[in-house]
């Protein structure tokens, strides 16, 4: 395994039971341009002040709707994208602006998975190929090695191993997703970002996704920083849960005291606008329902973000930006006026 | 029971590819009343939307080979273009998935909403804004007449998505189908849409049918509920029966597969295996038998119709129809 290849850029020792990595207020802005000069004319605050900690082993889903900067978390999480301020550690190591060969051995501990099968595939190259890049690129192994070894990443997602020849047109949703899959696995990583997974698969083939990313994980004893807008597929395969609002954390919980007790207003009307198949469910819910779009990225409103759209939020909430506090252990919220 | 709004009789639609001929719609056949919500669920590919656009005559390239569409007293599939216009947009409307694209980029909200008004009412245009104004402060656009001046893409995608909804009310049509309103939107505006559906439904009395591949949306917005799958109805009843006792296999497997937010413990998902058909190529038989957990020799050599299983429900299985419950690990 690739410990080897990082030990000797540790800083200080990491043990197992430290967070594998650690976010420290960390900000992802992007440039906003305009006119004919391109000046910039502000920033798009997509991820602005997160911390967050992923431990050795668990999932940790993370949620919130489209623009709430999850994807760009999840990026810079893994160094896809280099950070505007904060820190990032793996392992005990500052990991924010390491470049070079360094980054290098970093890549062979991570990888991702993406939401779209048919995009994120390059429909000119073998399966076999599109899975032996990463071994290529990081020199993993050669010849009938690096065959076998293909072979046995499509066998371990569930997949004929005559496949390799074949391209990817040649295979539905779902058994593209599973190529994605073979190929972050191929550089044997410990964290994998898997970022909207299962969104653009059919309702039917969804299940069987889920279920080979939870089999790999106590396979391999794999980490996941799982990204997704549906709260009930996070619920189920998270350990904990992070939701996410306009580029900062609202609530970090285990998924059964988020859906209990959800002490962040926004988590709770994200909560209640969840439908729940079942009929007799569904009759007696209360429903929540929030009023208003989510505020712009580039000008987020002062104080706590959601305050727009929030029905608890009074005048401090404008003036000043709630911290994340705990409320009991395991479970922190960034809200002034939480719910009870 | 009083004569249904909609009457859909063994409809058949069928496109031309390369790799031959696919049966999108193999059979269809159910009734929608006054004021009602039906769902119809599927997956990709089922021929739930082209069932919906069959129904407008919007189908094209696709076919219509067979089959009836009964909408007060006439045959919608036999009617020529000139009076399916006269329906189209005025007694039945038509919601789509994506309000990006369903929106004219280049006229303003105010005037498109105002269209149907115009072309099937004959109103001026004065009159046609000042009804869209009303409309669109109906379905909850805030400062509606000064938003009316907007171009599309000045609003969110479910600001659209109302402005859609608001479109296709002005003519208080009887029929209004919604095809994946709600697909293309953030959960939060997901829950707006959906109330304000079941608004208009209590409001106007308007019949709906809600095309979704979402069992949660169903659950809570349908009483009745049609199940299709590869181009036929597989299982249809009252959506309380079908989510507590399904009749077919289908159906028994999707709500076991997927994951619900109010489950207490973490259980592993019991995925169907498998993967949807190919339409050019059935499998003989029933075409989810491949996939079935229950199938019995027949189910590969004969198919099904969907006959009636129990009080309410009607299923096209032959091991529901033979009287077996359906049960398993």
């Amino acid at each position: 395994m690739p410990e080897a290849a990082t030990a000797k850029h540790l800083t200080m020792a990491w043990t197992a039971n430290d967070p594998l990595l650690t976010v420290s207020d960390l900000k992802v802005w992007f440039p906003v341009a305009s006119g004919v000069m391109q000046r910039t004319v502000g920033h798009v605050h997509a991820v602005d002040g997160v911390d967050l900690e992923i431990r050795a082993g668990e999932t940790l889903g993370l949620v919130g709707e489209s623009g709430c900067g999850k994807s760009t978390l999840g990026r810079a999480a893994i160094r896809l994208l280099k950070p505007t301020g904060g820190t990032v550690h793996f392992k005990g190591e500052d990991i924010t602006s390491i470049r070079g060969e360094h980054l290098r051995a970093l890549r062979r501990e991570m990888a991702m998975i993406f939401q779209d099968p048919y995009a994120s595939l390059d429909p000119r190259q073998t399966v076999g190929d599109i899975i032996g890049e990463p071994i290529d690129v990081h020199g993993l192994a050669k010849g009938k090695e690096r065959q076998d070894r293909i072979r046995e990443l499509l066998r371990v997602v569930g997949m004929n191993p005559r496949f390799a020849d074949r391209y990817p047109h040649e295979f539905s949703g779902g058994q593209r997703q599973r190529i994605g899959i073979a190929r972050a696995l191929a550089v044997e990583p410990t964290f994998i970002v898997c970022d909207e997974p299962i969104s653009a698969l059919d309702v039917s083939i969804q299940a069987q996704i889920i279920n080979l990313l939870e089999n790999l994980q106590s396979k391999f004893k794999l980490t996941y920083l799982f990204i997704a807008h549906d709260l009930s597929v996070v619920k189920h395969i998270s350990n904990r849960v992070a939701v996410m609002y306009l580029g900062k954390i609202m609530e970090v919980a285990s998924g059964q005291q988020l859906y209990r007790r959800p002490r962040h207003p926004y988590t709770g009307s994200l909560l209640s606008a969840i439908p729940i198949p079942d009929p007799k469910v569904e009759l007696q819910r209360k429903r929540l329902i929030l009023q208003g779009d989510v505020a712009s990225p580039v000008n987020p409103p002062s104080g706590c973000r959601f305050r727009t759209r929030c029905p608890r939020a009074k005048e401090h909430c404008a003036e000043e930006v709630p911290p994340l506090e705990s409320f009991g252990s395991e479970h922190k919220a960034a809200c002034f006026y939480p719910l009870d | 029971m009083t004569q249904p709004l909609l009457e859909v009789s063994d409809l058949h639609t069928v496109f031309s590819t390369k790799e031959g001929m696919v049966k999108a719609v193999d059979g269809v056949s159910f009734e929608l009343h006054a004021g009602e919500t039906l769902g119809i669920v599927g997956e990709s590919g089922c021929g739930k939307s082209v069932t919906a656009l069959s129904i407008m005559r919007l189908q094209r390239p696709g076919r219509i080979v067979g089959g009836k569409v009964m909408f007060k007293g006439q045959d919608l599939t036999r009617v020529s273009e000139y009076e399916m216009r006269e329906v189209r947009g005025k007694e039945i409307a038509m919601i789509f998935q994506d309000p990006m694209t369903s929106l004219n980029p280049v006229y303003r909200v105010g005037w498109q909403v105002g269209e149907p008004t115009r072309l099937h009412g004959g109103w001026d245009a004065k009159k046609a804004l000042s009804s869209a104004v009303t409309m669109l402060a109906r379905v909850g656009i805030p400062s509606a007449a000064a938003r009316a001046k907007d171009y599309p893409h000045q609003f969110s995608g479910g600001m659209r998505q109302r402005a859609m909804i608001a479109m296709g009310l002005t003519t208080t049509p009887e029929v209004l189908i919604a095809d994946e309103p709600t697909t293309a939107l953030d959960v939060t505006i997901q829950a707006q849409i959906l109330d304000l559906l079941r608004d208009v439904n209590r409001e106007f009395g308007t019949a709906t049918i809600l095309i979704t591949h979402n069992l949660g949306v169903v659950a809570g917005m349908c009483q009745r509920l049609i199940v299709m799958y590869a181009g036929k109805i597989v299982e249809a009843g009252p959506t309380t029966d079908v989510f507590a006792n399904p009749k077919h296999p289908y159906t028994w497997s999707l709500l076991r597969s997927i994951p619900r937010l109010d489950a207490e413990r973490h259980e592993p998902l019991k995925p169907i295996e498998g993967l949807p058909p190919n339409l050019v190529d059935l499998p003989a038989g029933c075409s989810f038998h491949p996939r079935c957990v229950f199938k019995v020799d027949r189910c590969s050599r004969d198919t099904p119709a969907l006959l009636q299983v129990g009080d309410t429900q009607r299923s096209a299985c032959w091991v529901t129809q033979s009287g077996t419950e359906l049960k398993g690990a």
